[in-house]
């Protein structure tokens, strides 16, 4: 599906790392050309032309995000460098001054790294207590097993909408309803799901949201973090200096600008975020919903194919995302993506930066095959031809 | 050697690796070595006792390349003097970095004469003397 928009599908690859990074389609990358050759040039300074064509196109691409992810007003966008930047955005500058000795913050054993470590140390300064929503049979979350740790104390619940090695797609709506009924906010991680599925802030009511461009087309270096109006007014920037400011006289007379402003100091990522909206122009042409269907039967089709392998393990076989995760019997996972890139394939092998997964399992590491809808039938085959035969793997790995 | 033959050895190490057990004992100094591009992660448990080497053990997570590099260094080192161990290291730094070195100290050490043509797997090979020369220095310091 529209693999000639994308020039790295030209070059004789396998492109099966969605997870980790999507391709970009050439109008995303000329879009960012343009900027650079026709109008390259600083925001916020509307004095000459070239300035405020970039603002216009800088400030529609927030139009454009506030649009595809149903936010009620562009000011709750705000741009950071990514999905970690996001989360340690709101982390740092709403919830450590929010949380008290005791508060509990309420994450799962299946979360990325970049939600899981900066509420590690917010939890350290402030006090509060981490605890771990229990995962079903198949490490899905339920409303049910949150139900049965969430306390009086408990504040914050954080977790991504689709998680990075298991691939399951979370009930956000029920638990922000649950959550709101119980004055808890609710942090979701959208770096695998804004790109792939249907995400609608308003119909989730999610309080905040965090996720990438580089993950849904876009260039790398460009996230977002949603935010309601009303929270992002206590929200407190972490980074001071230039654009964000109205006046600073002395440490008691600084006056910062308007949200989102406020949050995005210093020069930011013009060329990236410019690119972004062009990426989900480029989404919207196709249809989010799809993007999503294309991706299911991918991943349907990959996994008939995988589960009459024996000598392979899926750790995730009834999500419903394109990430598959899986192990070849007796050999290392990055033994197995050594040998698949000798034949131009690339799948993420390692424990995904999801370290905590290693109580699930009982292992850290995987295989990682994530689609994206550019991905085809016959690609699967090549890479279920390889898999098949695991003495050639053994053979060929080294 | 022939690469027929250094893929068995790998293969037979990776499959059947030496000294793969956990270790109790305070008398062994533990040090841990990863790299930072890869998952591979392991322990090395070492017992030193008058400037040699008594006892190496191992236990970790890693590739085919690692685990077999760790088994045949530890098979190597076991019993050695501090200075013919570095001996030993060194040659396989050099073999690996593509400089001169002795093919006659290395045995089994040589299955991995090629690496250098697989840069990101020479780092592979590489992880347990990185631990080793660590841990050597920590002694002599002491």
């Amino acid at each position: 599906m529209h693999r000639d928009d994308f020039p790295l599908l030209k070059k004789d690859i396998i492109y099966f790392d969605n997870g980790a990074t999507t391709l970009k389609p050439q109008a995303v990358i000329n879009k960012i050309k343009d900027y650079y050759e026709n109008y390259s040039s600083n925001i916020h300074r509307g004095d000459y032309d070239i300035s405020y064509k970039a603002e216009l196109e800088y400030e529609n691409a927030r139009e454009l995000v506030k649009e595809f992810i149903g936010a009620k007003r562009k000011e709750e966008i705000i741009w950071t460098s990514g999905t970690t930047d996001s989360i340690n955005l709101v982390v740092n500058g709403f919830f450590a001054k929010n949380l008290e000795k005791g508060d509990e913050i309420v994450i799962t054993k299946s979360e990325h790294a970049s939600n899981v470590m900066p509420w590690f140390r917010v939890a350290m300064a402030t006090g509060a207590v981490i605890k771990y929503i229990p995962l079903d049979e198949n490490n899905f979350v339920t409303l049910d097993n949150l139900k049965k740790i969430v306390t009086p104390r408990t504040k914050v619940i954080s977790i991504a909408d689709i998680t990075n090695v298991i691939g399951d797609i979370r009930p956000v709506k029920e638990i922000c309803e649950y959550a709101h009924e119980n004055d808890i906010f609710v942090v979701v991680d959208g770096a695998q799901s804004v790109g792939h599925m249907k995400c609608d802030v308003q119909k989730t009511d999610v309080d905040f949201y965090a996720f990438s461009a580089h993950k849904m087309l876009g260039p790398t270096g460009v996230g977002v973090l949603y935010g309601k109006y009303e929270l992002l007014k206590d929200l407190e920037p972490v980074n001071l200096g230039g654009g964000m400011n109205e006046s600073f006289i002395s440490p008691e007379e600084m006056v910062l600008k308007e949200i989102p402003t406020r949050f995005e100091a210093g020069t930011p990522n013009i060329a990236g975020v410019i690119g972004f909206g062009e990426s989900i122009k480029y989404i919207n042409s196709i249809g989010i919903d799809i993007i999503h269907k294309r991706e299911k039967e991918l991943r349907d089709y990959l996994i008939d194919k995988l589960v009459q392998i024996p000598h392979i393990d899926i750790l995730n076989i009834e999500s419903d995302s394109g990430i598959v995760s899986f192990n070849v019997e007796g050999i290392f996972a990055e033994d197995v993506a050594y040998y698949l890139n000798k034949y131009n394939i690339c799948v993420r092998a390692g424990n995904h930066c999801a370290k905590l997964t290693k109580d699930i399992f009982g292992f850290a590491n995987s295989i990682r095959v994530s689609l994206y809808f550019y991905n085809t039938e016959s690609e699967i085959d090549t890479l279920v031809d390889l898999l098949k035969d695991k003495d050639k793997i053994m053979k060929e790995m080294l | 050697m022939n690469s027929e033959v250094k893929r068995e050895i790998i293969l037979e190490h990776f499959q059947n690796p030496m000294n793969k057990e956990e270790v109790q004992d305070d008398n062994y100094v533990l040090i841990n070595s990863s790299n930072p591009n890869c998952i591979d992660n392991i322990n090395l448990y070492i017992l030193f006792d008058n400037n040699c080497i008594k006892d190496i053990k191992f236990m970790g997570e890693a590739c085919a390349i690692s685990t077999a590099s760790t088994s045949i260094m530890i098979k190597n080192l076991i019993g050695k003097s501090l200075v013919d161990a570095k001996e030993y290291i060194n040659n396989f730094y050099n073999m690996c970095d593509e400089e001169e070195y002795k093919e006659d100290l290395l045995n089994e050490g040589l299955a991995f004469s090629e690496i250098y043509k697989q840069s990101n797997r020479k780092n592979c090979a590489l992880l347990p003397y990185k631990a080793i020369l660590k841990a050597i220095d920590e002694y002599e310091k002491k």
